[in-house]
């Protein structure tokens, strides 16, 4: 399961007239301030990562942070300036407008901030689009996306307009219609933003309980760092373009590579974010407690029962096996201590 | 020099002003000048001064610069006549393969274009009209008269009109609902047992090929400019002028070009009814929002799956007042059509207005509305249906709306033919009632015109010597009065305080054009009258809209009413006040008010709705009253808006200012009337007709400017 679907080698977008003329003189230095007074905008800056099979890629950045654009580069909505891009090792910009068709059909999907549905459409119309784009008979079309509409809960709805549906509905819709064709790998671009928080936490768990089902590879952008970490498996925090960190949620959290990254982790409740895994030490023949924890458990859940031991605490995988140890001034240390001195 | 500080706009205006008056009574009027009427200037007269350019003679009053420039573009018309007549009959000669004489024949290349292209369009009209009429022509297109004649059996029958209104009725059930199909039959029966069926048939078979033709194009061109700048750029300008355009000044031209007849109705319904249609499909396409795009490509749509998948049906609103528009214009130019030869009903409205008919008039317009109020409502239907994939449908429920038409045909068949042994007289009612035979109520309205007129002759011609005599008299002589000068420095200054010296530049040069040109007279008079229509719209539109706006069921009412008005083709406007005020300009100033009132009240509605819902309630909470809430919120708000209505009503208002040349009034109308008559008079024709569009242009140009600028600062787009 450790194949790369996505493949990104030192991918570049610059806005402007003369982009690639500047970008080939300023020889893969590129300067966001001396584009800027040239008349170009750096949207994405020496990008590189790979995206494994299954695997949940959080892009995390502020607003103009080139995160949207970068989703855009990888699903080809726009070409990207220099760089390459391998989706499961076919080179993306090679591929002539038919290919690129074909691949788009076949093989992604894509969630959007203000969900993008068809207004004259009806919600299982719009769920069967891409289908019928494909050229699959209306009635085979119609019965696949009733399917969608079961999947995400939008029973009994499907005659209905978007206007006629609230933002978390439509998004569903919007859900339901990138899942229509099946596509191994699924772009999501803020798709939460739009929504209140509590149908945001919702849509959340919601979409956790998907992933688990369908195990699609996936690049989630957000602006909300509690939604990167409760979300991803690993994260890409941009900034200006640039990529500053690119971590699993535990390691960002607990040692920032960047004072920019740190910003978003001071504020963090960690036992929220951390698992005992990410703090245990390595098994010693030191005294254990008889207590055993699971290693994916967040501290916040066996913080207390941890608390309440006086020695170290065994930590145990889905196997009963011994992976760890823990002892309760870790635990205290990582919520209340070192925050502002970085551990 | 506070003050000067506070409101600079003020005092520039002010200044302007100033020194617009101070030139107008600084230059006095030239001894020999006089507005010059009807044909005197087509005589010779020793006192004219002439110079030739390009081989034409132009002969004019010379006065002082300051007073009016002289016609230098006096010889555009008549070099436009002879290139139109030179491309005809001169250009490009090219040998074609006559079927007729089977033989070679040089022919120039645009005279076998046009030709091609009007055999083409009659084609379309005459098949329409035979399917709902009978004839022959069709099979001729296929045949030949020769073969016609040996086989006289061969003829489309035509429908009884008992199938059509059934068919309409279907239709309508089909894609609205009962309501629909109830005012379908109604609109059909009312013309059949009036006696307008022929007529009728006709102009539907006009509107018929003329509107999706239209569609078409202005979509295909919409779509054009929308997918390459390049496109845009050059139709921009063309689209510009052709809105401010009056329509009978295109008829000049395509008489040269296409001849008589309905099919040169059509093409020119259609270079009218395809720049809004453009732009609309422009303006629609633009507001589709970028990630439904970015969707659209992502679901995996081509180029044109894109376009006609996602773009199109995204920006159906704009797309369906575009259709919508595009109706309107075919209607009104069904009518128009009819001074050079298209058949229907708006030759007989022509024809009982010229008789001073009313009651055939009435009768006739009344038709026209009607069946554009059915066929608005018939495509706006159409394009809100939608299907249902869930329903499981028996055989007759899917087909039951064929099954019924079929059966209709049937009845209708067994209907005519039980008729035709029924009504032996030669007249068939259950086929087509003929025109003379169908109930009239021409003489009712004759009576009623006659009526009034005895009635209220006095108040009316009180009425009627008041209004020519001590307000319009006044106006025109005053507009007349203007020295030149003075017009460009008002004109000019206006362009710059609002928008700086490019917008005085063009406004500068669009009056330019008409100052040269050798109507400017006429153009005060048509300014003139416009202006006085314009005011008094503005008045009331405003008022009515802010009225009405007050509650709710008045506000939507009052919607219904401005959509319902504006089906009604220009024309038909003419047709009620000539009933009250005969033949005189205030009837044509009336129908002005009458017809430009229409947008004024529509955008001031909607110019007040546009002002959102929170400002309402931060006002109210901040304890303001009705009156207070108007004048400092809605107002101000809403005024951009209201502005661009300003705008729609100059135009509209220029439009029957020019229509109502028919009645007779002394402006550029009167002159492009002439010139459908006349055989050179297409270059006449068309300059004249640049003449309005520029004066729509100025104000059509200061105003959006304004509007531009006004929602930048208002921070609303």
């Amino acid at each position: 399961m450790t194949d790369t679907v996505i493949k990104c080698e030192s991918v570049y977008k610059i806005f402007g007239t003369n982009a690639k003329k500047m970008l080939q003189e300023a020889n893969g230095n590129v300067d966001a301030k001396t584009f800027q007074e040239n008349g170009c905008i750096v949207g994405v800056n020496n990008a590189s990562f790979e995206v494994l099979k299954g695997e949940m890629l959080v892009v995390m950045g502020l607003s103009g942070s080139g995160k949207s654009t970068l989703l855009r580069c990888i699903s080809r909505l726009t070409d990207a300036t220099a760089g390459k891009i391998f989706i499961e090792g076919q080179d993306l910009l090679s591929l002539n407008n038919k290919e690129l068709i074909e691949l788009r059909r076949n093989k992604m999907g894509m969630v959007f901030q203000s969900f993008a549905l068809l207004p004259h459409k009806t919600v299982v119309e719009n769920i069967a689009f891409p289908l019928q784009i494909k050229g699959i008979k209306t009635k085979d079309s119609i019965n696949k996306a009733m399917e969608m509409v079961k999947l995400v809960g939008l029973d009994g709805r499907e005659n209905y307009f978007p206007r006629e549906l609230s933002g978390g509905q439509q998004q569903r819709v919007g859900i339901a219609r990138s899942l229509a064709v099946e596509p191994d790998i699924w772009f999501l671009d803020e798709p939460f933003s739009a929504l209140d928080p509590l149908i945001r936490k919702e849509m959340q768990d919601e979409f956790l309980r998907l992933q688990e089902k369908l195990q699609k590879t996936i690049m989630f952008i957000t602006h909300d760092f509690d939604e990167a970490l409760k979300l991803a498996d690993r994260i890409a925090i941009m900034k200006d373009g640039i990529i500053e960190q690119l971590d699993t949620p535990a390691n960002i959290v607990l040692n920032p590579a960047t004072e920019y990254v740190k910003k978003f982790t001071e504020e963090v409740p960690r036992e929220k974010v951390l698992k005992i895994e990410d703090v245990m030490e390595k098994p010693n023949n030191e005294n254990l407690s008889d207590l055993k924890v699971l290693r994916n458990e967040i501290i916040e859940n066996v913080a207390e029962k941890i608390l309440t031991q006086e020695k170290s605490v065994s930590v145990i995988d889905e196997n009963n096996q011994i992976v760890g140890t823990v002892h309760p001034s870790k635990i205290i240390h990582t919520v209340f201590g070192g925050k502002k001195s970085n551990d | 020099m506070e003050l000067l500080k506070k409101y600079p706009k003020l005092f520039q205006w002010l200044f302007l002003l100033v020194a617009f008056f101070t030139l107008c009574f600084a230059i006095d009027v030239p001894e020999t000048y006089k507005f010059i009427r009807g044909q005197a200037e087509f005589i010779k007269d020793p006192n004219q001064s002439t110079y030739t350019l390009f081989g034409a003679e132009v002969r004019y009053y010379a006065f002082d610069v300051f007073w009016r420039l002289p016609p230098l573009l006096g010889w555009l018309p008549i070099w436009i006549n002879d290139s139109l007549f030179f491309l005809m009959n001169d250009w490009m000669p090219i040998e074609f393969w006559n079927e007729d004489t089977q033989e070679f024949k040089t022919q120039p290349l645009v005279l076998q274009i046009t030709r091609n292209l009007t055999s083409f369009i009659t084609f379309l009209i005459e098949l329409i009209r035979e399917i709902l009429l009978g004839g022959v022509e069709t099979i001729v297109a296929f045949t030949s008269w020769d073969w016609i004649s040996e086989n006289s059996w061969a003829k489309l029958p035509g429908l009884p009109w008992t199938i059509v209104a059934a068919g309409a009725a279907i239709l309508g059930y089909k894609l609205s609902g009962k309501g629909l199909a109830l005012f379908a039959a109604i609109v059909m029966i009312y013309i059949s047992i009036f006696g307008q069926w022929k007529p009728s048939m006709q102009t539907l078979s006009f509107i018929l090929v003329a509107a999706p033709l239209s569609f078409i194009f202005g979509l295909g061109l919409g779509v054009a400019a929308f997918k390459s700048k390049r496109v845009e750029k050059a139709l921009y300008p063309i689209l510009l002028v052709m809105q401010t355009m009056p329509q009978y000044a295109v008829l000049v031209p395509a008489i040269v070009l296409f001849g008589v007849g309905d099919h040169a109705g059509v093409i020119i319904t259609m270079v009218v009814a395809v720049p809004p249609m453009i732009l609309l499909t422009l303006l629609g396409l633009r507001g589709v929002s970028p990630e439904v795009i970015e969707a659209g490509r992502m679901s995996g749509c081509n180029n044109l799956q894109l376009m006609f998948k996602v773009l199109i049906p995204t920006a159906r609103r704009d797309i369906l007042i575009g259709v919508n528009q595009v109706i309107m214009v075919c209607f009104s130019m069904a009518v128009i059509s009819a001074f050079i030869g298209a058949k229907g009903l708006g030759f007989n409205l022509l024809l009982a207005l010229n008789q001073l008919n009313i009651g055939l008039a009435l009768e006739a317009g009344l038709c026209i509305s009607l069946i554009a109020i059915l066929l608005d409502k018939l495509s706006l239907a159409w394009a809100n249906k939608q299907t249902d994939y869930f329903g499981h449908l028996t055989f007759f429920e899917r087909y039951k709306n064929l099954l019924f038409f079929s059966f209709a045909i049937l009845i209708g068949l067994i209907f005519a033919y039980v008729g035709s042994f029924y009504f032996k007289e030669g007249f068939n009612y259950l086929y087509e009632i003929p025109h003379n035979k169908g109930i009239s109520t021409a003489d009712f309205w004759n009576k009623g015109v006659d009526w009034i007129w005895d009635t209220f002759f006095q108040t009316l011609k009180i009425f009627n010597t008041w209004l020519i005599v001590d307000v319009l008299q006044p106006m025109r002589a005053a507009y007349l009065r203007m020295p030149i000068v003075a017009t460009f420095v008002l004109v000019m200054g206006a362009g710059y305080i609002i928008g700086g010296i490019r917008s005085a530049l063009t406004v500068g040069g669009l009056t330019l054009f008409i100052a040269l040109s050798p109507w400017w007279d006429r153009a005060l008079v048509t300014t003139y009258m416009a202006t006085f229509g314009v005011i008094l719209s503005c008045i009331i539109g405003f008022t009515v809209g802010t009225l009405c706006f007050q509650n709710k069921h008045t506000t939507n009412f009052m919607l219904g009413v401005c959509d319902i008005f504006q089906t009604f083709p220009s024309f038909v406007y003419l047709i009620p006040v000539m009933m009250l005020f005969g033949v005189t300009d205030t009837s044509v100033l009336i129908a002005v008010v009458v017809y430009a009132t229409i947008p004024a009240t529509r955008y001031t509605i909607e110019g007040l709705k546009s002002v959102p819902s929170s400002l309402h309630d931060a006002a109210s909470m901040s304890g303001v009253t009705k009156i207070q809430r108007l004048l400092k919120i809605e107002f101000p708000l809403a005024l951009p808006h209201m502005m661009l209505g300003l705008n729609q009503t100059i135009v509209f208002a220029l439009f029957m200012v020019i229509i109502g040349a028919f009645i007779g009034t002394e402006d550029l109308g009167q002159y492009i009337l002439k010139a459908i008559s006349d055989k050179k008079g297409a270059g006449i024709g068309l300059t004249l007709g640049l003449c309005v569009a520029f004066i729509g242009l100025v104000f059509d140009h200061l105003i959006r400017t304004w509007v531009n600028k006004r929602k930048k600062h208002l921070g609303i787009d």
